[in-house]
């Protein structure tokens, strides 16, 4: 069912079967009910669906925060679902970039110092820190921006910090929740620019996301309903998507 | 790019994490301080103030022992005291009560046996004899003065020095002439302005010259002036003061380190003095500066113990502030934990972080404590100068671990609860 215009990379992520199942109170609730995914190398990849339809979960399980009650996730060939907590921090650490809604930056921090986070959890001496944490600034357009707090910048110009953190472990996979959701429609369609900008030069981009404008930019859409991947197809087919959405 | 990560063995690899990782741990400790001004001033002043205490009661502690060592020393360490009474509380002091006085005539009785002993490990014992009177000299009067007869060899055994003067010579001692040599409160007190100097003061109506005025020597445990004395010639003090006298034998020994021995040779001397059958106990007691340590030392240790653990109450209510404070902020920072964790802080990065932040604050308060107590000592040392006060750098160093323990044990609850955070739950906290 995948197909892309260009050639497909090594496996990324390999997941099959996985469920996930809380326990809330008395009651059992499975939130993932047997879900297979493989996502490669440079893919542009939305993972969709309604509240509810096991969407968040399968995030947690992608960025390596939460892991599989039971079924299979190999991540880069290496199995993480039965990793402990400190394994899952070394792989979220080296091979995930997370971008959030809400940016989740450190408010006391520059955004050099936001950036350089990750490095410090990699092990990286100061100076090689800062070179990298200044070059990936570069590259998201904000050298100008390196020595403000987060409560100096814009909304987008934030965002644009968090990507910069994200970027900067050179991760095998950026993964973005809702990216635009705090953003007014012209600074999230900046930012949708940035994350194709970043997948021409290479990177692989997950986004979870609930909306159709913004899932038009990934090159797959996954559907979630129920715990279960309900399409799984290239491209964005509106027709499809709002069927597959507005379907009872 | 990834210079840092290619090339180092992996234990490497990780001790420089850990190093990196306190290093950002220390400066987020401060700028959470210095965004949380009044926060974090309120919670160290609770350190502050458990730390002035503990750090105070410590000096007085450290005071009370050196004034304690000193008055012990008054008594000298290789000097044994034959008295009628032990040194230490009796139960059965009734046995003590009917037991024969101690004579001064034993000394020369004494002194004879030492000198017929061969290899001896005693010297000369020494007899004085003590009463309490009042001592005036023109319109002056001094209470309470502790009238003491003896030889001229006391001053072998005694620990005094002379302000003035001399102490009264061995044909002065034999003839009991009327001189005699005072203490310095006496000389004080009596002549405020002029040298004391053959001077005659009246005691009992009778008058004695001055030849010698003793330096001061302060008091007794805090309790009773050394320096309220008066001493003169055995023969002259047994003309005029009988009546409710105290006699007590001082006999120095050779060799301080062989005390035990000299004790014992010192009891079967006295046993051939007072004529005692072997099969009667001994009716006499042989004292020396250390049974009175062992008998004062539990009594000073406990005041050590309770004073220690009655303002440690006020460092445990300081830690409980702390706790609290590392709480709040774990709480606050929920999200922000989540965010690390994310991004690749391990359980290890978030104990340690918070472990830090608590340490810090306790840090910071015992230092301005310490500056607090070391300030309070040095004022009072300047208005009281006689108040035993002992500000060490044992005491500096003590403080210091105690800060941080404090901090590292009211923290650790906080900081293990956040570093266990599900990074999930953590990222969803409102």
């Amino acid at each position: 069912m995948v197909t892309s215009t260009r050639p497909v990379g090594p496996l990324v992520i390999d997941i099959e079967n996985i469920t996930k199942d809380y326990v809330m109170g008395e009651e059992t609730v499975r939130a993932l009910r047997g879900v297979s995914l493989q996502i490669h190398k440079n893919e542009y990849i939305a993972v969709m669906g309604p509240s509810g339809s096991g969407k968040s979960t399968l995030m947690n399980m992608l960025g390596c925060l939460d892991t599989p009650t039971s079924g299979r996730y190999e991540f880069n060939g290496k199995n993480v679902a039965e990793m402990n907590d400190d394994e899952l921090a070394a792989i979220r650490n080296r091979e995930i970039g997370f971008v959030f809604q809400t940016f989740n930056l450190l408010p006391r921090s520059t955004s050099l110092r936001n950036v350089e986070l990750p490095l410090i959890y990699a092990g990286i001496d100061p100076d090689t820190r800062e070179e990298m944490a200044a070059h990936v600034l570069h590259e998201v357009g904000l050298s100008d921006r390196m020595n403000h707090k987060p409560n100096e910048l814009s909304g987008g110009q934030r965002q644009r910090v968090a990507v910069a953190r994200a970027l900067v472990n050179r991760p095998s996979i950026i993964l973005a929740d809702e990216p635009t959701g705090n953003l007014d429609s012209k600074t999230g369609e900046e930012i949708m620019a940035l994350f194709e900008d970043l997948y021409q030069r290479g990177n692989t981009i997950i986004l979870v996301t609930h909306e159709r404008d913004i899932a038009v930019h990934a090159r797959r859409t996954v559907h979630l309903r129920d715990g279960l991947i309900e399409t799984d197809h290239a491209g964005f087919i509106p027709e499809l998507d709002l069927v597959a959405l507005e379907r009872p | 790019m990834s210079a840092g990560r290619t090339g180092l063995s992996p234990v490497f690899r990780d001790m420089k994490r850990f190093l990196y990782e306190l290093s950002e741990s220390w400066k987020i400790a401060a700028s959470q301080m210095r965004s949380n001004l009044t926060r974090s001033t309120l919670t160290a002043l609770g350190v502050i103030i458990g730390i002035v205490a503990v750090t105070l009661m410590g000096t007085a502690i450290g005071g009370i022992q050196v004034g304690f060592d000193k008055s012990m020393s008054i008594f000298g360490d290789d000097v044994l005291y034959v008295g009628q009474w032990p040194w230490k509380k009796v139960d059965d002091w009734w046995n003590y009560r009917d037991r024969k006085k101690i004579k001064t005539e034993y000394a020369d009785a004494l002194n004879r046996m030492i000198a017929m002993t061969p290899n001896s490990n005693l010297m000369i014992a020494i007899p004085t004899s003590s009463v309490i009177r009042s001592v005036k000299y023109a319109d002056s009067e001094v209470g309470n003065v502790l009238v003491r007869g003896t030889v001229s060899d006391y001053i072998i055994t005694s620990t005094f020095d002379f302000k003035e003067g001399r102490f009264f010579n061995d044909l002065e001692s034999r003839g009991g002439a009327n001189v005699c040599v005072v203490g310095y409160d006496v000389a004080d007190a009596l002549f405020p302005s002029a040298s004391p100097i053959d001077k005659s003061v009246l005691i009992n109506g009778q008058p004695f010259k001055i030849v010698g005025v003793i330096a001061r020597q302060g008091s007794f445990l805090g309790l009773f002036s050394l320096d309220s004395i008066v001493v003169m010639p055995l023969p002259a003090f047994q003309k005029y003061f009988t009546a409710k006298s105290e006699a007590d034998i001082l006999v120095k020994v050779k060799d301080k380190t062989e005390l035990a021995e000299a004790k014992d040779e010192l009891a079967g001397l006295m046993r051939r003095v007072r004529g005692l059958p072997p099969e009667k106990k001994d009716d006499f007691s042989i004292n020396e500066q250390q049974a009175l340590k062992s008998t004062l030392d539990p009594i000073k240790n406990s005041i050590a113990v309770a004073g220690l653990f009655i303002t440690g109450l006020s460092l445990f209510v300081g830690a409980i502030g702390i706790m609290n404070i590392t709480f709040v902020s774990v709480k606050e920072r929920t999200r922000e934990i989540g965010t690390r964790k994310a991004l690749g802080a391990r359980r290890r990065t978030i104990l340690l972080q918070f472990l830090i932040e608590s340490t810090a604050l306790c840090l910071l308060g015992g230092i301005i404590g310490l500056g607090f107590a070391f300030a309070m000592c040095f004022l009072i040392g300047i208005a009281f100068p006689f108040f035993p006060i002992q500000f060490s750098t044992g005491l500096v160093v003590i403080s210091m671990v105690v800060s941080i323990l404090t901090g590292l044990i009211s923290g650790f609850a906080p900081a293990w609860t956040a570093s266990r955070l599900d990074p999930v739950t953590a990222l969803r906290y409102e």
